[in-house]
């Protein structure tokens, strides 16, 4: 047979595969219901629950001054909005119980000395504060050099030593953030989850048995399972940018030719990484939960929640080895910073490389014996 | 369909066949020729290793040790070109059951690259041939257990192999439908292919051209179920007696008795060739037989079946065998 003519077979036959996966695929409605579920619903869920400004902490005051100016400062404590005043207690091993039942995240206490202290210019008061979540502590912190010019009418603060300027998210919404990093964490989550489950699934119901008697080859079943899933994923992926473009006002700063070609690299890694997972799992429950283990290091490490650059190196190393945090740097780069994939080359080429070394490993795991 | 002149007339040579998984030799030293055009059965119960054989012989596994020819290729080196050649129905159903009729024998078409002309006219063709028009459009997971069957050989026939392999094709039909089932083995047959079916159905076996009894990994004998039957070295004589359980627990515990088995007021018993006068042994030593009917009756694949299996016989399994079945021809 000439070679042209085994290329064709070869097109057929992964053309059958994918015409079959896609019919499948239709006819399984929650599934189906899934592919545009699943983005839709994270994305109105992390869109609006994922804040990383703290807002209303619940603290209580232990006013024992009882002052003009101590009901002056927590005035000017409320109107911060970083805190929402729960109690008011008299001492100060009052409110620390409290801290410890958890009612409240922390305390402010005013000694009964307040207006002489800020005639001698010390420190006012103590926050006293559950410092287990460091956002929380955080927050509080920053109000240590709160401002007290509007009640004692003098300016207490040095000018900034430094100014800055806020590119590409001026008024800091997290959002802005949240929303292209999305696409990788729900894209690794749905890619991986569809093909490793894919092969596992005909395993399980005994088709596999089947197909290994026919002339078909490792490689043609491998792509013929992943084509329907890249169509998938760029569904979901317009998903999540058009929506959040409209409802979140998260722009789209870069080409569009450009995104569906970082996207589409980030599709095929995944893709190939869940065929992977499917020669290597026996059973569907198994490949759910190397899936799993994939998508947690995919959701803390790859920098969508906490800045990439933060974490210790060991975890650095094991956060470039997932295909999620390259795309993680491709898509910020291109919807938030208008940038190009000739400027994300390093990670681009990574993902080029994930995907043919995986779809190798996994053709040479499939192997059509049964021993 | 042709005979090629160079290769045997064998469709299937194996010699030496053996494969462990570890410690567990589920195949021994097996030898096997199949005529072609031939119906083949492997008859034994399950776990004797007639699954694995066909998985060997189809190039899925790999033998311990052994050589394989099938249709003339060196399996399992060869076992990708020979697929064009050969179909295959596995024992579970194994199809698409959210696929319809139609879908799956589509797929499976596109899969061995019939082209759409030849496609439509194979399964048209196929869909009437197995009786399954009406439900061409059906899904297959709602089919019943014939229905099923039909449509796993009309897709193993799609390439027009030249030899089918059948794994336990009938294990969950109805009689009717097996009886069906076989009119068009022997119809395939018929049209020159050769065919390798396993069962564990003595009726199924009978109807083989060639058989082979096998018994934890061994072939214990083989042959046509004629020759099988008439070298079977044991007489049958049927007992009637009013208390059967009794008599059969006593009897089998003669080394001379192969076998004895109720059938309801009658009991089966198996006699040794060694004795010239079954009966008449039977009555000496047994006195209480002399006023019984006995009665000695042709034997039948079941008998074959337990004298060479040693079935029955379960304080007496270490027993040698009788060489002259297990080495027949």
């Amino acid at each position: 047979m000439s070679l042209t003519n085994r290329l064709l077979n070869s097109l057929r036959r992964i053309k059958a595969i994918t015409t079959k996966e896609i019919r499948q695929l239709m006819r399984d409605r929650i599934t189906f219901g899934m592919v545009v579920m699943i983005p839709l619903i994270q994305l109105l869920l992390f869109g609006y629950a994922i804040n990383t400004d703290v807002r209303n902490v619940p603290v209580a005051i232990v006013d024992q001054s009882n002052s003009a100016l101590g009901r002056w400062i927590v005035e000017a404590i409320k109107v911060t909005q970083v805190v929402s005043i729960e109690s008011h207690y008299t001492t100060a091993s009052e409110a620390e119980a409290a801290i410890t039942r958890g009612e409240i995240r922390a305390a402010l206490i005013l000694p009964p000395n307040l207006t002489e202290k800020l005639a001698n210019k010390e420190t006012l008061g103590q926050w006293l504060v559950d410092g287990s979540d460091t956002m929380i502590a955080g927050a509080i912190k920053q109000l240590r050099h709160m401002p007290l010019d509007q009640i004692t009418g003098m300016k207490t603060e040095a000018p900034p030593t430094f100014e800055v300027a806020l590119f590409y998210n001026p008024e800091q919404r997290s959002a802005v953030n949240i929303v292209p990093g999305l696409i990788a964490v729900i894209l690794t989550m749905t890619m991986i989850l569809f093909t490793s489950a894919a092969i596992v699934r005909e395993r399980e119901r005994g088709n596999l048995e089947l197909l290994i008697t026919t002339p078909i080859k490792p490689i043609e079943l491998m792509l013929g399972k992943i084509f329907p899933y890249i169509i998938v994923g760029l569904i979901q992926m317009t998903i999540i940018l058009g929506l959040g473009n409209i409802i979140f006002d998260v722009p789209i700063n870069g080409d569009i030719a450009q995104l569906l070609m970082g996207t589409l690299l980030f599709i095929a890694a995944s893709l190939t990484l869940g065929l992977i997972i499917s020669t290597i799992a026996k059973s569907q429950l198994q490949a759910m939960q190397m899936t799993i283990f994939i998508i947690l290091p995919t959701i803390l490490l790859s920098g969508f929640m906490f800045p990439f650059e933060a974490m210790p190196k060991p975890a650095q190393w094991i956060a470039e080895i997932l295909p999620a945090t390259h795309f993680m740097r491709i898509i910020r780069a291109v919807v938030l910073r208008g940038g190009e994939i000739s400027d994300m080359r390093f990670d681009a080429l990574w993902l080029v490389g994930f995907t043919v070394i995986g779809i190798i490993i996994a053709s040479l795991r499939f192997n059509k014996r049964l021993d | 369909m042709s005979n090629k002149g160079s290769s045997s007339e064998l469709a299937i040579d194996a010699r030496g066949l053996t494969k462990h998984f570890g410690s567990l030799a589920a195949v021994s030293n097996m030898n096997l020729s199949v005529e072609k055009g031939h119906i083949y059965g492997f008859l034994g119960p399950n776990g004797c290793g007639k699954s694995t054989s066909i998985r060997m012989l189809t190039g899925l596994l790999t033998p311990t040790a052994g050589s394989i020819e099938v249709l003339g290729m060196s399996i399992p080196k060869q076992a990708e070109a020979l697929r064009l050649r050969i179909g295959y129905m596995t024992q579970k159903f194994s199809l698409y059951d959210d696929l319809t009729v139609k879908e799956n024998l589509e797929f499976i078409a596109q899969i061995y690259c019939l082209t759409p002309n030849e496609s439509k006219r194979k399964i048209s063709e196929l869909l009437s041939t197995y009786k399954l028009i009406k439900q061409a459009k059906q899904y297959a997971g709602t089919l019943s257990g014939g229905q099923k069957q039909r449509l796993s050989l009309a897709c193993s026939c799609l390439n027009d192999p030249e030899l089918l392999f059948l794994d336990e094709p009938t294990s969950a039909v109805d009689p009717q439908n097996r009886r069906d089932f076989w009119e068009q083995l022997f119809d395939l047959s018929e049209s020159g292919t050769s065919i390798l079916v396993t069962t564990h159905y003595m009726d199924e076996a009978e109807r083989c051209h060639g058989l082979a009894i096998m018994e934890q990994g061994y072939i214990r004998a083989d042959g046509s179920p004629n020759e099988l039957m008439r070298q079977m070295g044991a007489h049958v004589i049927e007992v009637s007696h009013p208390n059967l359980r009794q008599l059969k627990s006593e009897l089998i515990l003669n080394a001379e008795i192969k076998s004895a088995a109720q059938l309801g007021s009658r009991l089966r018993v198996l006699v040794d060739n060694k004795i010239s006068d079954p009966m008449g042994w039977l009555r000496q030593i047994r006195p209480e037989l002399v006023e019984s009917e006995l009665r000695q009756v042709p034997p039948n694949l079941e008998d074959v079946f337990v004298t060479v299996t040693g079935q029955d016989r379960d304080s007496d399994r270490n027993s040698p065998r009788k060489p002259q079945t297990s080495e027949a021809n």
